[in-house]
């Protein structure tokens, strides 16, 4: 029977901590109407404008790599004349939202929970509460905006870039004319392929705020706690954008 | 006043307050001694809302705040100020700007008001020049003492302070209590100190409240406190077991 208790007590446990998170996000809805912009831009800076060299390596270089797989096949069968067009339609529905995603919840969502983890450990979140300030109010609203609007930003920039990348790909190496890449992306790609990622985008920002905060806000005490929270709002963010953006994907187009 | 009524703490089988009642009057003192673990903490906790009890009262100017939702215990915050133990500083702002936190979230007071507010909190901690200085580059006794000029900032009615004097040099310790009494006279506050530095607890309480296994086992005033029979409070105020034994090693060194 000593499996029966285990499994109830993961059961409680796994509960628990899904009823932590409801009322994160439950309270963070009650604090948006008091956002404190200031907050926000600051935190715009530096979650969001501190990631653009990262967005635009890793983003230039899934372009590129894109491209020089797909060009081969597509003008061995004469289909040069869909290349870019297939590289605007995945970089702006799929792999811009989702690698800006991934990237960021390594970068931003990792930054997030060691920034409120160690403040609560080292009892400033208590200063805060004492101080009668809702700590959810001045801390998770601000990330969580910032997120919603930085992340889509980013993954706009990060879906140029990465059709750049490819350009320069198709037009150096595999001896494609500039227009016909560029054409191919008039011809296919229409708005919504963008605006729907940029949507997806903006889900995803929310999602690596609002994890980031939750592991950081339910850290246990000391600094190996910091360490394991960090590392889960990490892997949790990545799984969460994976799989959500299936199930957006499926929703939107 | 605070008053604590029947108040019962327990993490599953560990009760740490058991059935406590206390009353801490208008302007006084309580410094709230006790074994490591006691739960002294946790009776400051329970009064600014950090945590809730498990059952009983406690009321803050007659208003029972133990079912008050997070925005009402707010009001009563607004009262209330806290020296924390490892002094809680923001780490991220300077030191002005953690004097003047509370400010800026809850008046509409201008720069240069609040400027001077700073200041004056500043100088009454006796750390004049430290507004521009970032918490890490401070001393323990120095971060103590910021922490209550935070603390005090919206001249609040009751302090609490959580171990003041842990950690710190003799002579540090001295210049807390010192400005612990310099509350008292300056703002007429109610304060409840938990330490375990008696000489601090002495100079400082108007009562001393002792706790042992969740129950006070004696409440009085200071001088009531030295001449208690209880043996713990004895064990207390003359160091245990290690005094009798340092008591030996004299008599030892004389042979």
């Amino acid at each position: 029977m000593q499996w029966l208790e285990a499994l109830g007590r993961e059961v409680i446990r796994w509960l628990a901590r899904c009823g932590e998170a409801v009322i994160l996000i439950g309270q963070t809805i009650k604090q948006l109407s008091k956002a404190n912009w200031r907050h926000v831009i600051f935190q715009m800076a530096h979650l969001g404008v501190d990631s653009l060299p990262i967005i635009s390596l890793t983003l230039l270089f899934a372009g590129a790599v894109m491209t020089l797989q797909i060009a081969d096949i597509l003008i061995r069968y004469g289909a040069q004349g869909t290349v870019g067009g297939i590289m605007a339609i995945a970089m702006g529905r799929e792999l811009g939202p989702v690698l800006v995603g991934v990237v960021l919840s390594g970068r931003v969502g990792a930054a997030i929970t060691a920034e409120i983890g160690t403040m609560k450990v080292t009892e400033q979140i208590d200063a805060l509460k004492v101080m009668a300030v809702n700590p959810i109010g001045y801390l998770v609203v601000p990330r969580v905006i910032a997120c919603m609007i930085m992340v889509p930003i980013l993954a706009f920039y990060g879906v140029i870039i990465g059709i750049g990348g490819g350009y320069v790909v198709a037009t150096l190496f595999k001896g494609m004319a500039g227009m016909t890449y560029t054409d191919s992306i008039q011809l296919f790609a229409v708005t919504s392929d963008l605006t729907y990622g940029l949507i997806k985008a903006s889900v995803f920002g929310a999602v690596i705020a609002l994890v980031g905060s939750y592991k950081g806000m339910y850290t246990k005490m000391g600094a190996e706690a910091v360490g394991n929270a960090t590392t889960s709002s990490v892997v949790t963010s990545i799984i969460l954008v994976f799989v959500l953006n299936y199930f957006l994907s499926m929703a939107l187009f | 006043m605070i008053e604590l009524q029947d108040v019962v703490v327990a993490y599953g089988d560990r009760v740490i307050l058991d059935h406590v009642d206390l009353t801490i009057e208008d302007g006084e003192t309580l410094v709230v001694l006790g074994g490591s673990g006691a739960g002294k903490s946790t009776i400051l906790r329970l009064i600014i809302g950090l945590q809730r009890p498990n059952s009983g009262r406690i009321l803050v100017d007659g208003v029972d705040v133990v079912g008050l939702s997070e925005d009402e215990f707010n009001k009563v915050r607004e009262k209330m100020g806290m020296v924390f133990q490892y002094s809680a500083l923001f780490d991220s702002m300077t030191v002005a700007e953690n004097v003047a936190f509370g400010l800026r979230q809850h008046t509409e007071l201008t720069n240069t008001q609040i400027k001077e507010i700073v200041q004056e909190k500043l100088d009454l901690v006796e750390l004049p020049n430290t507004g521009d200085y970032m918490p890490n580059e401070l001393s323990g006794g120095m971060k103590k003492r910021i922490s209550l000029a935070r603390a005090i900032a919206l001249n609040p009615r009751i302090i609490l302070y959580d171990e003041p004097t842990s950690g710190l040099d003799p002579i540090t310790s001295g210049t807390i209590s010192k400005l612990i009494r310099s509350m008292q006279k300056h703002l007429h506050c109610t304060s409840i100190v938990v330490t375990h530095d008696m000489q601090s607890a002495f100079y400082v309480a108007n009562r001393i409240a002792l706790l042992d296994k969740g129950k006070f086992i004696e409440v009085s005033s200071p001088t009531e406190f030295r001449k208690s029979k209880n043996k713990l409070v004895q064990q207390f105020i003359h160091g245990g077991d290690i005094m009798e034994d340092a008591g030996e090693g004299e008599k030892t060194d004389e042979v």
